[in-house]
């Protein structure tokens, strides 16, 4: 049983009104926090976000470079952390409760650290890889850099590792769409780096629409 | 040292509110919450977020849902048959009332 109920039970000592009412104010909120948190992993927004990788892959595809093609991915993954955040925040805001507290704080801080390692992997690989060599040579040409061959396998796997450990807070749905991830991301990793927008798109949009669907009709949107 | 008094320490500075036995109850009022708090909402969501077994959550959502503060709808997704509860208005009222209550003992309390 979660400790974090009222104590209510007749064989404790007696206290005082308002201790009880504080108590049951802080049990009242804490259980709206982590009901928020816990169905509140957008459905429809996720699959908006699996639309904008889809569309995101299909341009990465066509960049010429190895700059041009980051770009078009760390765009994506800023659009695509936009929309979840705000999805996320249009349901909180709709059951009146804040997001970010209790349960909804451990889910963010389940995923944050994945995430970060992903932005200083992919930091330092544009700055080994593309500052310092330039970012004008074709993209065929630098995708046998080791660095670069990985880092599509790298994000797929550090997001699949960051939604399993913050999805322990979340419908079952969310992990297994993270232990997904972690898959896709593996197979992308021993496979060749033409394929690597395909894996993304895969992951990214794929995973994402489906799980997004699941999602909004299982535990609304 | 003088002693303090038990008694005095808990005596109510003015009457408590009388408050809506079927919202006044740990599990009923954990159900009622996450409901408004989270919408429509699955047996299966329910009892994993509070902690339920199916049996104790079964009995205390058929009292709200009895008391008309909880409606209850059900249907099949993917083939499986799904039991989905929501907050009625009146559900939704009576919630209100108790947070009410409860800052009017706090309230009274601090005098």
């Amino acid at each position: 049983m979660p400790a974090d109920r009222p104590a209510l039970r007749r064989a404790e000592p007696p206290v005082a009104p308002d201790a009880a009412a504080h108590a049951s104010l802080r049990f009242i909120r804490d259980t709206m926090a982590r009901t928020v948190a816990f169905t509140a992993v957008p459905g429809w927004g996720g699959v908006a976000m699996g639309g904008t990788a889809l569309a995101a892959a299909a341009l990465a595809a066509r960049q010429p470079t190895a700059s041009d093609w980051l770009t078009v991915w760390a765009a994506e993954a800023l659009v695509g952390a936009t929309v979840a955040a705000l999805t996320m925040g249009h349901k909180a805001q709709g059951a009146g409760v804040p997001l970010f507290s209790g349960q909804g704080r451990k889910f963010l801080l389940g995923l944050l650290p994945a995430l970060l390692v992903g932005v200083a992997v992919t930091l330092a690989v544009y700055s080994v890889e593309v500052v310092q060599t330039g970012d004008t040579y074709a993209r065929q040409g630098v995708s046998a850099s080791l660095t670069l061959r990985l880092l599509p396998g790298l994000w797929l796997m550090l997001y699949g590792a960051g939604v399993v450990s913050a999805g322990m807070f979340s419908v079952r749905l969310v992990p297994t769409m993270g232990a997904l991830f972690l898959l896709a991301g593996a197979l992308a990793l021993l496979a060749p780096a033409a394929w690597a927008d395909g894996f993304l798109a895969a992951g990214f949009g794929g995973l994402h629409v489906a799980f997004g669907l699941l999602i909004a009709r299982r535990h609304g949107g | 040292m003088a002693r303090l008094s038990t008694r005095a320490a808990v005596r109510p500075a003015q009457p408590v509110p009388d408050f809506d036995a079927v919202v006044h109850q740990r599990v009923r009022l954990g159900i009622l919450s996450a409901l408004v708090a989270g919408g429509a909402t699955s047996f299966t969501d329910l009892k994993t977020v509070l902690g339920l077994s199916d049996g104790n959550l079964s009995v205390h959502a058929r009292k709200l849902e009895e008391a008309g503060y909880v409606s209850v709808r059900k249907r099949f997704a993917d083939r499986v048959p799904l039991t989905e509860y929501e907050a009625t208005a009146a559900g939704r009222a009576a919630l209100d009332m108790y947070l009410d209550q409860m800052e009017t003992v706090i309230r009274a309390a601090r005098g």
